[in-house]
């Protein structure tokens, strides 16, 4: 089935209710008398009926809709009286109307004389009762004088005097030059000397005055016509220049063509006291303040960009490096290079930004169409509409969002009586907010609704194996577990969510992006659902570390700080991880040397560097690190795209030296010892590596201990 | 980034059709079936233009472009109102109450288009 097949349905399902609303509208104001809201619920209906008609060519339709349509309109008005054989008329008129549907549904012809007496019965009443207005729905067929025009180029003088209030209906003057521009070739001047001192200048209002040469075959007709919106708004003065057309007559008197009838297009001498005379090259028309470009070139920019700044560090760090004396031009040189590239960088992503609002405006359709199937009542409040990121996040972020919004709906908003008896408002708000946060975005999902039910999702999690029967969870953990792949607790599989393919589809998702989401449940009250996701994909501003001969990233936004550790400040708890005592609180420590088993790092924690860092779930953990090799801008380099995902490490990059580093996944490594059930995983792990050094740790262990 | 257009109009055939021309054309779009729906679906996100039918039940949409003049985020919004060829008074009375232009029923798919590059940025 086409588009419009589908279009043809629905318009003839409209049809069959408005001809049925229609109807009984009519047979109560033929009982009861006729009332102005009536008349205007008909008008509406035979109005849709004839526009739908209109868009699909049923001539026959339309006409006759038209005269049924006048008639209503008059007897809204009160031009013509509504008596009861008006109503029977009308009646009548909607019989025909549901004939001529019919026919046109089913494509057969009822005739030439197809409900033409009751036609002729509204043209009596039309035009019969109120004579000197018959004739309003005829007006306005603009008449299309194709004027003196021959079809050559001529010069038009045109002149745009906007009044003050032209912005108060968004009218824009850049679109119509823009528009006047399309016409030809165009030269604008803009004429500012009505622009009043600062404090006297009201924003909304338009000082500006605009002279334009336009050399263009089009008839003055075509120029009227980008300006139709705006006519009662301007003063629009447009002339033929005859000096620049050959064929014009030397008309010496000069006149100024005040808003000429159409058809008066001959050649004029324009007189126009603040333009300089034609041909003294006035400035080139500032018509565009946007362009549409193709995705792709900006990707390859971007990328483009991106190898810049790796061959800026890299000729940086060799000039550096090498024994060559760099003279203070050089210096300056390449200090401009790095601020420049750095700039270029900026400019280029922020070419890629864009406000959030895009997604957020899918949400409230779908909050109230989700209301509807689900009988509760939702409304959907947003705000930080206008917070801008990267549009490839801009892209990844509907469906996580929409899943989101979805269970905060389904699952976390109660039935309107349930609401009521627990004592909050029927209607329950879900509020989607978003807003710059130390260099990332965080974009939050809260609803007032019953929170979750961690007793139901122990239960849950219990029945499906997903934790063992004697495991001790904390309330956090407990909520996480709704994460977890396969895990649903809705006491039935509804079509809105609840197929156990959600949270946890969604949670990849984020993280796919290196964004990370925290739950903020308070059972009763509602729960937070809080994304945190980098505001661009392509760059990272990092922190370099060295340990042993390797080199890592870490993301700046997770550093807290760096300390170096006193020796009575670290201790084992046994079997697990180490711990160090940073003012009183504790926090456990990871041996990047020991996760990646690189040899000739530093043993003795003393003489290392503790980094502290921060995963966006607010967990902290002490990275062990030899070095800090200084501050970084990264171009980030996927690692799955070039090798395979690894646990604890986000992505890759290449240096100024040419080296590649990985770029260091807190979360990922904070996951070694973050949750319980994973502390093996680390003890594991420590153990593999440790055997590779094996003498070297087993005295380090004994130093620290 | 695309361009996000609201119309509003009471005719699901209507709705159906600029629905379809424009995503076909690359908007994004919200719909309104009256001027009280449309406020509430509106809420505050920004559109790049708003076309609204004049005859409405519930709110019409001279009410409804008056209250957009009047709401903080929607006030410099372009606003487009839907005439027939026949309402100049229509096209008089939708512009002294704030709308941008007009588009005249029955369009083609292009026409409305090129109405809409007129009056968005």
């Amino acid at each position: 089935m086409t588009d419009m097949d589908q279009f043809k349905r629905t318009y003839f399902e409209e049809c069959g209710e408005l001809l049925g609303d229609v109807e009984s509208t009519l047979s109560e104001m033929r009982d009861a008398g006729a009332t102005a809201d009536g008349l205007n619920a008909v008008f509406r209906g035979v109005h849709t009926i004839k526009g739908g008609g209109g868009a699909f060519g049923f001539e026959d339709l339309v006409t006759f809709a038209h005269g049924y349509e006048t008639l209503l309109d008059m007897l809204r008005d009160g031009r013509v009286d509504c008596t009861t054989e008006i109503v029977d008329l009308l009646l009548r008129a909607n019989d025909i109307v549901a004939g001529l549907v019919g026919a046109a549904e089913s494509g057969e012809s009822l005739g030439e004389d197809y409900g033409a007496d009751i036609k002729s019965k509204i043209e009596a009443a039309i035009s019969g009762d109120a004579p000197s207005d018959a004739a309003a729905s005829q007006v306005d067929v603009p008449q299309n004088a194709s004027s003196a025009d021959d079809g050559g180029i001529k010069t038009y003088i045109v002149e745009f005097i906007p009044n003050l209030d032209l912005l108060q209906n968004a009218s824009e003057p850049l679109l119509l030059i823009r528009q006047l521009g399309s016409l030809g070739e165009i030269v604008s001047e803009v004429i500012a000397d009505k622009v009043p001192s600062l404090d006297e200048l009201n924003p909304e209002e338009v000082f500006l005055t605009w002279r334009f040469i336009l050399k263009s075959d089009c008839s003055e007709e075509e120029i009227r016509e980008v300006f139709e919106f705006v006519e009662d708004d301007c003063v629009l003065k447009i002339s033929v220049d005859s000096e620049v057309v050959p064929e014009a007559a030397e008309d010496s008197e000069p006149e100024a063509v005040e808003s000429t009838p159409a058809a008066d297009v001959e050649p004029k001498v324009a007189q126009v006291k603040t333009a300089p005379p034609a041909g003294q090259a006035p400035t080139k028309a500032p018509a565009v303040s946007s362009m549409r470009v193709d995705l792709d070139k900006v990707d390859r920019m971007v990328n483009m960009v991106g190898e810049l700044v790796i061959t800026q560090a890299m000729i940086q760090e060799q000039l550096r490096n090498s024994t060559v004396e760099m003279s203070a031009e050089l210096e300056r040189g390449l200090e401009d290079l790095t601020h420049h590239t750095r700039e270029l960088q900026e400019s280029v992503m922020a070419i890629r930004a864009q406000p959030v609002k895009s997604v957020f405006a899918r949400m409230p359709r779908l909050v109230r169409e989700l209301s509807e199937t689900l009988e509760k009542e939702v409304k959907i409040v947003t705000s930080g509409e206008d917070t801008e990121v990267d549009k490839t996040v801009v892209e990844q972020l509907g469906d996580p969002l929409m899943h989101m919004i979805r269970n905060s709906v389904d699952h976390g908003i109660e039935m309107p009586d349930d609401r009521e008896a627990a004592g909050k408002p029927r209607e329950g708000t879900v509020h989607l907010s978003a807003e710059h946060r130390s260099g990332r975005i965080v974009i939050s999902i809260q609803d007032d609704g019953a929170g979750i039910n961690r007793e139901r999702v122990l239960g849950k999690a219990r029945e499906k194996g997903l934790i063992g029967k004697n495991d001790v969870l904390s309330d956090e953990e407990i909520d996480n577990l709704i994460f977890h792949p396969g895990f649903s607790t809705a006491q039935t599989v509804s079509n809105v969510s609840g197929r156990g393919v959600g949270m946890d589809v969604v949670k990849q998702n984020i993280r796919n992006m290196g964004g990370r989401i925290n739950i903020d449940n308070e059972p009763g009250q509602g729960t937070k659902f809080s994304l945190s996701l980098p505001l661009t994909l392509a760059v990272l501003d990092g922190m370099v570390i060295g340990v042993g001969e390797e080199i890592y990233i870490l993301p700046l936004t997770n550093i807290i700080e760096t300390l170096r550790p006193v020796e009575k400040d670290v201790n084992a708890l046994v079997g697990c991880f180490d711990v160090l005592s940073i003012r009183g609180e504790y926090v456990p420590i990871l041996y990047v040397r020991d996760v990646f088993g690189i040899k000739n790092a530093k043993q003795d924690i003393t003489k290392s560097l503790v980094v502290l860092v921060e995963t966006e779930d607010s967990k902290k953990i002490g990275l062990v690190v030899d070095e800090m090799l200084g501050q970084s801008q990264v171009v980030i380099k996927s690692l799955e795209a070039n090798y395979q995902a690894i646990h604890g490490v986000s992505g890759a990059t290449i240096l100024g030296s040419g080296r590649v580093a990985l770029i260091l996944d807190v979360i990922g490594l904070s996951d070694l010892i973050g949750s319980q059930s994973d502390q093996k995983n680390l003890e594991k792990l420590v153990v593999t590596k440790s055997k590779s050094n094996d003498d070297i740790v087993a005295e380090d262990r004994t130093q620290v201990v | 980034m695309s361009k996000k257009v609201m119309f509003v109009d009471d005719s699901k055939t209507i709705r159906e059709m600029l629905d379809f021309t424009l995503k076909g054309a690359g908007y994004e779009t919200l719909q309104g079936e009256d001027g009280v729906d449309a406020l509430q679906v509106l809420g505050d996100n920004k559109m790049d233009v708003i076309i609204t039918d004049l005859n409405m039940p519930n709110m019409d949409g001279i009410t409804l472009i008056k209250k957009l003049r009047e709401h903080p985020v929607h006030r410099s919004t372009p606003i487009l109102v839907l005439t027939t060829e026949s309402q100049t008074e229509k096209k008089m009375e939708g512009k002294q109450a704030g709308a941008t232009g007009w588009i005249v029923k029955p369009f083609t798919p292009d026409k409305l288009l090129a109405t809409i590059d007129r009056v968005i940025i």
